[in-house]
């Protein structure tokens, strides 16, 4: 079976966000980066997939120069090879031009199933799969927590609201949204992260893909959210702070 | 030119996004000066159609066809996309949900078009304008959507259903041509993997961990402080899926809606996910060492500071409380 798993690069949750000069995203030169989460469960999907079927795991990331480190993690980790579209600016693009991207880069691998994380963390769009799927014309489904494969044919366990599930069955070739906490994540061994050194990392243009596109939706400006309450805080000592608010649970919202 | 409000119900039951995603409409349409129309697609869908034909609208269509009884990404999306064809809308509302996530991308790339998903306002400033969070919350970001039509999924909560102004709509039956062969999912029938053991709706008070409590090992720290309360303990999901609570403890869109008198938030972040699910708690109290943190924009009191240290703070403070 040969998957794709498209992994993107975002920076770490616990980062402390600034708003770039240009108001419209964050200033990225102080931040580290990491693989999406759902995108680190997807590629543990494919990486079981694989040793129960056979066949090969690529990983697929559209982003600038230092996506290169996360793409050597996911080498690093069992993916076989992979494939760097070299992007500069992502947020030059929607989703449908990040897409048409990725999907311009599967077509030709003619792939058995791709897999997406269900969404990425810095964006949240939660549609990349979904619409890479229709640029490819395949079947998908979204919020998977576990995947069988059978005669070409995929029975999927997908996620629904407060606690419920629901199997699905589809032909193969399929994208599959992954949703977070679906297996354990495996380590890199030193062996792995050695023999990543040598695996294929094939660099490719957004011109060379032919994928051409402008945004349809445009971040206009980013900021700080409002607050929808008036929130008491309070900072500084640990016990004096939680004396003020055993006292206010107390007497203020006698709650206690 | 109109709004065109997509609404979802399950075996009879309304999803009640649905409610809070008309009454945007209806707002929007004044904002914009559009007419506005509302959708329902399954088989058998006259009589939720004809309840929704009780709001303020100009038009409620229920497009009903045997193949959209159960749904399916394909279907929905084919089904959708001919009314859309027929009534040109200049802007398709959804309420985000599980189901809006899986067909609603593809519906609008076949109108080159993206979703703008999980939307918490919308205003018209020189045409129309869509706000959504970033980072899980910890930003927000003004969207000027391009083309037309423009798709847009609205966050739970975002709007309120009871600002919805009853009217009088005419309902129309719409008949998609859908083809059984081009319908590649099969859904099977819903489950629950177990029956929940904790129903934590009850619980007068919960004390909720999160990942700040970075391991296992540590989970005795707030067990603690439960106990100090008497409350019931709960978490976040990575918690659940990791196994350190079991999943019937976990709050949010994937796990319980609780709504306790007070809901202590320990080492959450607040994504949208979590807050859903106990946004409805009387008092909220968060303890996060990032003044940033999302949970403090609904929190009633704040304790900004590391858990390890706040925490068995406040378990002695409660202790010297209750004497
Ligand atoms: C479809 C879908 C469904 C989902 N369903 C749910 C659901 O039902 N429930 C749910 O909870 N999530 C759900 N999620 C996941 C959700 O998006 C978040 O990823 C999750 O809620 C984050 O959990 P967290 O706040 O514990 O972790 P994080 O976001 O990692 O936050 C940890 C927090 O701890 C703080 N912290 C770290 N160390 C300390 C310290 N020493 N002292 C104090 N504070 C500290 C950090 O500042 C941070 O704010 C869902 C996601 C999706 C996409
Ligand atoms: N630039 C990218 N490179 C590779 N995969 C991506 C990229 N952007 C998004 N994805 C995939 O699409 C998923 C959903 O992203 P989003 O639609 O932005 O929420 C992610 O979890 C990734 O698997």
């Amino acid at each position: 079976m040969k998957i794709i798993v498209a992994i993107k690069q975002v920076p770490l949750r616990d980062s402390h966000f600034r708003i770039a000069a240009s108001g419209k995203w964050i200033e990225e030169s102080d931040l580290s980066f990491e693989i999406n989460e759902p995108d680190a469960y997807a590629l543990e999907e494919a990486l079981q997939l694989r040793e129960k079927h056979g066949g090969e795991v690529i990983a697929l990331c559209a982003g600038p120069e230092r996506a290169q480190q996360t793409i050597r993690d996911a080498l690093a980790k069992g993916a076989d090879r992979a494939i760097h579209i070299e992007t500069q600016d992502l947020n030059a693009l929607d989703t449908l031009g990040v897409a048409q991207l990725l999907a311009a880069a599967a077509k030709p691998e003619q792939a058995d199933l791709i897999l997406t994380g269900l969404q990425s963390d810095d964006l949240g769009a939660g549609q990349t799969g979904v619409v890479v799927a229709e640029l490819l014309g395949i079947p998908h489904s979204t919020i998977i927590m576990q995947a069988e494969v059978r005669d070409r044919v995929i029975r999927v366990k997908r996620e629904l609201e407060n606690g419920w599930f629901q199997h699905i069955e589809m032909p193969l070739p399929v994208v599959l949204t992954i949703q977070s906490g679906s297996n354990k994540l495996r380590y890199a061994t030193l062996m792995g992260i050695k023999k990543a050194k040598n695996k294929e990392v094939k660099r490719i243009t957004p011109a060379e893909l032919g994928a051409e596109s402008s945004a349809a939706a445009k971040i206009e400006k980013i900021y700080a959210p409002q607050k929808s309450k008036q929130t008491q805080i309070f900072e500084g000592d640990p016990k004096a702070a939680a004396a003020q608010l055993v006292e206010k649970l107390k007497f203020e919202a006698r709650v206690l | 030119m109109s709004i065109l409000v997509i609404l979802e119900q399950h075996n009879g039951q309304w999803h009640r996004i649905s409610w809070e995603t008309l009454a945007a409409g209806q707002q929007l349409g004044v904002a914009l000066g559009l007419p506005v129309e509302a959708a329902i697609a399954g088989k058998g869908v006259e009589g939720p159609a004809s309840e929704a034909a009780t709001r303020k609208l100009e038009k409620v269509w229920a497009v009903e066809h045997d193949l959209l009884e159960q749904y399916t990404a394909d279907g929905h999306t084919a089904a959708f996309e001919e009314l859309i064809r027929k009534t040109q809308p200049s802007l398709v509302l959804f309420p985000h949900t599980y189901q809006v996530r899986d067909f609603a991308p593809k519906l609008a790339t076949r109108f080159s078009q993206v979703l703008v998903s999980d939307v918490i306002a919308a205003r018209n400033d020189n045409g129309l304008v869509l706000v959504r969070q970033f980072f899980q919350g910890k930003l927000s970001g003004d969207i000027r959507p391009g083309g037309s039509p423009c798709f847009a999924s609205l966050q739970a909560g975002a709007w309120r259903a009871d600002q919805l102004e009853t009217g009088s709509a005419a309902m129309e039956t719409f008949v998609p041509t859908l083809d059984a062969s081009r319908i590649r999912q099969k859904p099977e029938p819903p489950f629950r993997e177990t029956a929940r053991a904790v129903d934590l709706s009850a619980a007068g008070i919960i004390v909720s961990v999160g990942r700040g409590i970075k391991e296992e090992s540590n989970i005795p720290v707030v067990r603690e402080l439960a106990a100090a309360l008497g409350a019931e303990l709960a978490a976040s999901r990575p918690i659940c899926d990791a196994g350190w609570l079991p999943m019937e403890r976990q709050v949010g869109s994937s796990g319980q809606t609780v709504a306790p008198k007070i809901y202590i938030a320990v080492g959450i972040s607040g994504a949208i996910q979590h807050l859903v699910g106990m946004k409805g708690a009387k008092t909220i109290v968060a303890i996060n060492k990032d003044p940033n943190a999302p949970i403090f924009e609904v929190a009633d009191y704040g304790i900004v500071g590391d858990l390890f240290e706040v925490v068995p703070a406040l378990v002695e403070a409660l202790k010297k409380a209750k004497g």
